[in-house]
């Protein structure tokens, strides 16, 4: 069955059902990592650093073992002691030592919220005082925070054993810099030398969290015989299930784990911190083990991104043609290497069509908590220097920001920076969509400003399996191995009911576990709807087949002379007979004659997963007394390849705007000058509320991508990565002054006022 | 310390439980009474996942103490349906796709609904305003208030 991304009679893609999960998310039935309960289960609490960094002299557990109702106390020696080993299992590089040592310190702590040891207890308070009554004795270390002062000579060093990667010779002392990146095009020096108009500047983020509502949470129940049960809020089972048997020596077999509804997650539960915990302690208690982590505890030991510097050199004729590119980029990564500096590097300049570039990226390790894949690992970093230096250099040759940008982008053939061939992207139709757009027309008042800005994400596809079953009414079941963190459930029952040919109501989507589904990589790298969706389409052209072959033997004709037309097969013609249709319930009825149950699976490593594009329009107005920041307008618009379900295309299109409007303007790690965060929790750590933003207009471009059946291209990631220029690039226009640190709070933007 | 008996009416009908002194409503109503629906997301009264209403008032119930409950009237997430009919509130969320993750959506509805019970007819700024105390991190509020607006004129037409 052949289908074309062009195909526009689709009956069921691209319109705008309700969600399977739906009725049980506005009830409260749906259940979430906390929701589940065991007989005989325990409380499990982590006790964490106070420290930025120590050398751990001696844990004494003994006090907190005697207490009466503690059934189990762990530390790092109740778990093996790995060797580096590199794992590439979520949205970024991970070394299962690395995890390990992150899950349960061992020997140093390297940020404050570092976890030393865990208890299990009968209750919460019981747990409480165990972990009070656990002593140990640090050894204060120096402790550094910054990237740069982190970069310099002479910086506490948090591991003895990096040495930094990608520099010749290997270097004779190790630092905190764990590797160094480079990808470049051409010769900068000349493109330099050609340049009629050079701008140049130096950007900084902050790290911020994911910030999703639903603290970190699992239950694990470890039998006798080691066989393990465990429920967990994550992008991955499968990822859990691995990183538990890798960090307890277990075997895969044994390990079932059972997806629970994730609430919210934006790359930050794409690896774990408390499952392979509760794991220990219920394999020492033989009882099952719950952990959730409080908000304080998400803040402090889990997630954020990296900050990072960004330095922009760009030189361009003065028609706009844009004759060489230079990037630095310095990454936090946290306490353990592995910050998104890569990501950030290859799509830094990858939205233009440049023959001159240099991007140099340093990873950076630091005493923070260690970075997590947060939505675009490193693209929204990388381009809010480069989307600010770019509307620096459109005000310096007096052009439109739009039509810069379209003088330079890439295109179908462009080589980008980092490697890649462009095909089929839609760019330059986003420009073209902003430019016609409502938004971009509507005039500015006083201390009013507009900013324009792009974005990039490559995409991903990869491993998946989908199996669907057609049940005995003639209803059908697609289960699958993906976390659905957004609606992806409703976008599989739509592409099996479009190629069954029934309706949408009569598909149902699951996700299930990891001893029922074949392997699935994560939900991340906005791969699901694409991947998943193409396991999930091939499962059901294979149940087509079938169905098929099951008509032709009731008619007694061969298999090519039937048809699957609207869920029914008829015969292919006039010469294969003349039978009434058969639906694909009469068919199910009565598969015991026809061959047993309709079933099929599939299991895909899928590619050609299109990049995706993104240009937002943001209107501010600043208040002068204050300095306080109201975005007035916004729009995103974005290729998204195909919308299987707009509404949720256009949600993760808002979502991402928002997510990075409080990046711009209000999100931040505030430490103190003993390296302790000052602001873990939401009053401090000030993410958007409804007050804060105005609608977000999301126009989706449709440029389908050839290689989905229905034209798919990943949308959860492109819309984080322009916002935070956007913003800086509209508060430019505003006051007149640049902002080039984030996030733009209101003592900046007085500070830059008062500053004349 | 021994435990607090408490007898308050939720969702519409008796409910007695037995609480720690130093227990929260929220844990009281998750633990001892398994409504699940309401979520802890901070524990510190800033996110509204635990949103329920005490005698018609908005509350975060991780913010009050559960024998403090005794006495009063609680609505959870699971009262708002009236059996298997949806509140038009839960429909225009399903309707407008106002939730992703779904897990500050039991916290916003019972929030709106106590919204359009006292001001049935809001202006957009209104509502957000009403709303700011529920963090969502998915949806960026545009669907959400939507579904607000959206809901509040289907129940002033009922």
């Amino acid at each position: 069955m052949a289908y074309d991304g062009n195909k526009v009679d689709l009956k069921v893609v691209g319109t705008r059902p309700v969600r399977p999960d739906g009725v049980d998310k506005v009830t409260g039935r749906a259940t979430f990592g906390s929701d589940f309960y065991l007989p005989g289960m325990l409380v499990g609490k982590i006790k964490r650093s106070p420290h930025a960094h120590a050398k751990i002299l001696a844990i004494d557990t003994h006090k907190a073992m005697r207490l009466p109702g503690v059934k189990a106390v762990v530390t790092a020696e109740d778990f093996p002691n790995i060797p580096s080993e590199e794992a590439f299992m979520g949205e970024g590089p991970m070394n299962f030592r690395d995890l390990s040592r992150n899950c349960m310190a061992r020997g140093k702590v390297l940020y404050e919220g570092h976890a030393v040891a865990a208890v299990a207890a009968i209750t919460s308070e019981i747990a409480e005082q165990a972990l009070e009554l656990i002593e140990i004795t640090y050894e204060v270390l120096p402790h550094v925070i910054d990237v740069e002062a982190a970069m310099a000579d002479g910086a506490p060093l948090l591991h003895d054993d990096i040495f930094t990667a990608g520099v010749e010779p290997k270097p004779a002392k190790p630092s905190n810099v764990a590797k160094r990146i480079f990808f470049g095009l051409g010769d900068v020096a000349a493109g330099f030398k050609d340049a009629e108009v050079v701008v140049e500047g130096r950007y900084t983020t902050q790290p911020v969290h994911q910030a999703y509502i639903e603290p970190h949470a699992c239950l694990v129940s470890v039998a006798a015989d080691g066989q393990a049960q465990v429920w967990a809020s994550s992008q991955g089972q499968f990822m859990v299930r691995a990183y538990c048997a890798k960090l307890l020596g277990a075997d895969m077999a044994g390990i079932r784990v059972i997806p629970a509804e994730i609430g919210g997650g934006f790359g930050g539960k794409t690896l774990v911190y408390i499952e392979p915990v509760a794991f220990a302690l219920s394999k020492q208690s033989g009882r099952p083990v719950k952990i959730i982590m409080t908000r304080e505890e998400v803040f402090r030991a889990s997630g954020p991104t990296s900050g990072g510097v960004i330095e922009v050199k760009l030189g361009a004729k003065k028609d706009g043609t844009i004759t060489a590119a230079q990037v630095v980029l310095k990454f936090q990564a946290g306490a353990f290497p592995g910050s998104p500096v890569q990501p950030g590097a290859m799509t830094a300049l990858a939205m233009y069509d440049l023959k001159n570039t240099s991007v140099t990226g340093y990873d950076v390790v630091s005493n923070r908590p260690k970075v997590a894949a947060y939505r675009a690992p490193g693209a929204p970093i990388s381009t809010f220097g480069v989307e600010s230096a770019m509307d620096e250099l459109a005000r310096k040759l007096n052009m439109d920001p739009i039509a810069l940008r379209m003088k330079n982008a890439a295109k179908n053939g462009t080589k980008s920076t980092y490697g890649a061939t462009f095909a089929n992207i839609g760019y330059v139709e986003t420009l073209e969509a902003a430019k016609a757009s409502a938004h971009y027309k509507i005039p500015l008042g006083k201390n009013q400003g507009r900013g324009v800005a792009s974005g990039f994400w490559f995409n991903i596809g990869g491993e998946s399996s989908a199996t669907v079953h057609v049940n005995e009414d003639g209803t059908a079941v697609v289960a699958t191995g993906s976390p659905d963190i957004g609606g992806s459930r409703a976008s599989m029952a739509m592409m099996a009911a479009e190629v069954l040919g029934i309706p949408y109501e009569k598909v149902r989507a699951i996700v299930t576990d990891t001893s029922s589904i074949g392997f699935t990589h994560l939900t991340g790298g906005s791969r699901v709807t694409f991947a998943t969706g193409m396991a999930t389409i091939q499962a059901t052209e294979k149940v087509v087949e079938q169905l098929k072959q099951r008509a032709a033997l009731t008619w007694d004709i061969p298999a090519d002379a039937v048809e699957w037309k609207d869920g029914m097969a008829i015969p292919a013609g006039s010469n294969a007979g003349a039978f009434p249709p058969l639906s694909i319930a009469d068919i199910a009825l009565k598969s015991a004659r026809t061959g047993g149950p309709i079933v099929a699976e599939a299991a895909v490593n899928a590619q050609g997963a299109g990049p995706g594009f993104g240009t937002h329009i943001c209107d501010v107005e600043v208040d002068p007394e204050t300095g306080h920041v109201t975005v007035l307008r916004y729009t995103a618009v974005q290729d998204v390849g195909r919308a299987i379900h707009p509404s949720y295309v256009e949600g993760q299109i808002q979502g991402g705007a928002a997510q990075g409007i409080g990046w711009a303007l209000n999100e931040e790690y505030i430490y103190d000058k003993n390296g302790k965060m000052d602001n873990a929790g939401f009053l401090d750590y000030r993410v958007p509320v409804a007050s804060d933003l105005p609608m977000i207009d999301a126009i989706l471009v449709e440029v389908p991508n050839p290689r989905h059946p229905f034209g798919v291209k990943g949308v959860g990631e492109v819309p984080i990565v322009p916002p935070m220029a956007a913003v800086a690039n509209a508060i430019r226009s505003a006051i007149g002054k640049r902002m080039p640190d984030l996030p733009m709070s209101p003592p900046k933007i007085r500070a830059a006022l008062d500053a004349g | 310390m021994s435990k607090i008996h408490v007898s308050t009416i939720i969702n519409g009908e008796p409910a007695e439980f037995l609480c720690e002194p130093g227990q929260t409503l929220l844990d009281a109503l998750r633990d001892e009474l398994r409504l699940t629906g309401s979520k802890e997301g901070c524990g510190s009264g800033d996110c509204g996942a635990c949103s329920v209403t005490v005698d018609g008032r908005l509350v975060c119930s991780c913010l009050m103490l559960a024998a403090e409950a005794e006495g009063h009237e609680i609505l959870t997430i699971e009262g708002v349906a009236n059996g298997d009919e949806l509140h038009p509130i839960q429909r225009q969320f399903l309707e407008h796709a106002a939730l992703q993750c779904g897990f500050c959506t039991p916290g916003l509805i019972v929030a709106v609904k106590a919204l359009l019970d006292s001001n049935p007819n809001p202006t957009e700024t209104e509502a957000r305003y009403w709303l700011a105390g529920n963090l969502c991190r998915c949806t960026g509020y545009d669907k959400v208030i939507r579904a607000v607006m959206d809901a509040a004129a289907e129940m002033r037409a009922q």
